[in-house]
């Protein structure tokens, strides 16, 4: 039985005898799944195409795409989950690298720290950052510091958005590095690299780097997702990236509102597609 | 730095790497952390604990008892169909099905807010296509089970996401094993493999409650305040809709979601590390 442990992937194949029952089984299961998932993509997109009045017509998509903040909107978006992620990685990596190497005790309070923000639901995170805000510029009111607390809320690119945004996706960023570093034996790499006499940003943008691509490709789409999606923390400080236009832009039009859900159903997709793609190479290397 | 990494000598500044995260999160998550859990134990600029005695009555209570039974039945539902479709998937013979089911988990599972109520709306709302078809009686939507469908499509998703790397680690020799000792299906079921997955189970009704918990948009856009849930209540009372003092509430009924919230991961953090030691 020895000899089967490279097979567990295809365990179905193991066991031929228990087929022919299983198939009744698990089209028992397929086809409510599919009912249930594919009906509501069907039916959305048919209420956008059809109306008793007009017949079918794609002018719903075509008055989506020119509607007013559409561009301004998507921009903000992609700007805001761009600026996230170089800023997550950014102090997350050297951060897990840095304790890995050199301080193994403080471990488990970054890993405590960077569960926290799953405990705190996105509500009650903006309802702590709303109420600081305030309570911030009152009391920097008298300091230079208050311009920056102002800058940081700027409609045309709020910071503070990033700065939430970069603590919401904290954990996963850091279960998708941790998983990452696991696979490889760091220390060595980077004693091997330094001893070879690599600087250190060299070390990590052609040592550790490439050999994280996969997590790095995780933690970037959670990211993005997340931000692109994002509506709670950025409609209740005010601000209006897609997420939160949609729902002003659709108001009482059923059919455009309907239509920008489909459009961002597609735009995960194709986010989930592009970032598979770019870094598929390595995935299916570790495939075999 | 010219020290080599070889140990983490007394002296060595490589730790200051982990200085900015520590920095960034003392201010951005500690100090909203302590303006809340300041502003829950404060009434008309004194201590006291009034806030959170009134953020546990009436409405209020009523509607955390309504979120935590949603994201409770949720979660199990969830959970329970997730499950069985993974399994469904991970022992599937096509690799094509295998892979159309995972990309579709990771679009859905991440698919949430107001498009997702936009989507049923469409299809279940009172002027929806389905519903139409049907012939469902006005408002089915917008109840607390319609809300339970709705999130079971961000849900589902995300169990067959959590559960089938889990199901990949059952092995086969596992079963071989039993049915040559003559274990019968139930008790390879029963005394292997669910001892085995029970970590991973728990931990995605965990990860399921979480989500369902804390989702305001969908809600928002769907219900208002047909079904009283907290998220809901929080934003009412942030958004100033109501008298100036209740942003306190806010702050005491976000502590309440914490520690709730809380409450749960504490069962689930132990368990991930479990499920790794196991299936790997």
């Amino acid at each position: 039985m020895a000899a089967l442990t490279g097979l567990e992937r295809v365990s179905g194949a193991a066991r031929p005898a228990a087929r022919p029952r299983r198939a009744w089984w698990r089209a028992a299961v397929f086809l409510p799944a599919a009912l249930y998932f594919l009906v509501p993509l069907g039916t959305a997109f048919w209420y956008t195409v059809h109306s008793p009045a007009t017949g079918v017509s794609l002018s719903a998509y075509g008055e989506l795409l020119t509607a007013d903040g559409f561009a301004r909107s998507l921009s903000l978006s992609l700007g805001l989950a761009l600026a996230t992620i170089v800023l997550v990685l950014a102090l997350a990596l050297p951060a897990m690298l840095a304790v890995r190497l050199f301080a193994p005790r403080l471990r488990p309070v970054m890993e405590v720290l960077c569960t926290l923000p799953l405990v705190v639901p996105p509500i009650t995170f903006v309802a702590g950052i709303g109420t600081a805000l305030r309570g911030g510029t009152d009391l920097l009111a008298p300091t230079p510091f208050w311009a920056t607390l102002i800058a940081a809320q700027d409609p045309a690119f709020p910071v503070v958005l990033v700065l939430a945004y970069v603590v919401l996706v904290l954990p996963f960023v850091y279960r998708s590095l941790d998983a990452g570093l696991r696979t490889m034996d760091v220390r060595t790499l980077v004693e091997a690299a330094r001893n070879l006499g690599a600087s250190w940003p060299y070390v990590l943008a052609r040592v550790i780097v490439p050999n994280l691509r996969p997590a790095l490709a995780g933690a970037s789409f959670l990211t993005l997702a997340l931000v692109l999606g994002e509506y709670t923390v950025a409609a209740l400080l005010g601000y209006e990236p897609f997420a939160v236009w949609i729902v002003t832009v659709s108001g009482s039009k059923g059919q455009l509102s309907v239509a920008v859900s489909i459009l961002s159903l597609l735009l995960i997709w194709l986010l989930l597609l592009a970032v598979s793609t770019v870094f598929g190479k390595s995935r299916g290397e570790k495939r075999k | 730095m010219t020290a080599a990494v070889s140990k983490a000598r007394p002296g060595s500044r490589g730790w200051l790497g982990a200085l900015p995260l520590l920095a960034f999160f003392a201010l951005v998550f500690g100090v909203p952390a302590v303006v809340m859990v300041a502003g829950a134990f404060t009434a008309q600029g004194r201590p006291s604990l009034a806030n959170l005695a009134q953020s546990l009555q009436g409405g209020y209570l009523t509607a955390m008892i309504g979120s935590v039974r949603l994201s409770a039945v949720v979660a199990l539902l969830g959970a329970v169909l997730g499950t069985f479709l993974a399994y469904a998937v991970v022992t599937s013979r096509s690799t094509l099905l295998r892979e159309a089911v995972l990309t579709a988990s990771g679009v859905l599972a991440n698919f949430g807010g107001v498009p997702l109520a936009f989507f049923w709306i469409a299809t279940l709302g009172n002027s929806g296509v389905v519903s139409g078809l049907v012939g469902l009686p006005s408002g089915s939507l917008y109840t607390f089970w319609g809300l339970v469908v709705v999130y079971l499509y961000f849900s589902i998703p995300l169990m067959v996401l959590a559960m089938a790397p889990a199901l990949d680690g059952l092995r086969p020799q596992w079963r071989e094993a039993a049915a040559g000792s003559g274990a019968t299906a139930w008790q390879y079921w029963r005394f292997v493999a669910l001892p085995v997955l029970a970590p991973a189970v728990l931990g995605g009704v965990v990860l399921l409650f979480g989500a369902a918990f804390s989702a305001y948009a969908t809600a928002n856009a769907m219900v208002g305040t047909v079904v009283p849930l907290v998220t809901l209540k929080i934003a009412s009372a942030l958004t100033g809709d109501v008298l100036v003092g209740y942003e306190n509430i806010a702050l005491a009924l976000s502590l309440d979601m914490v520690v709730v919230a809380g409450l749960v991961m504490a069962v689930y953090l132990p368990l991930q590390r479990r499920t790794s030691r196991w299936l790997r």
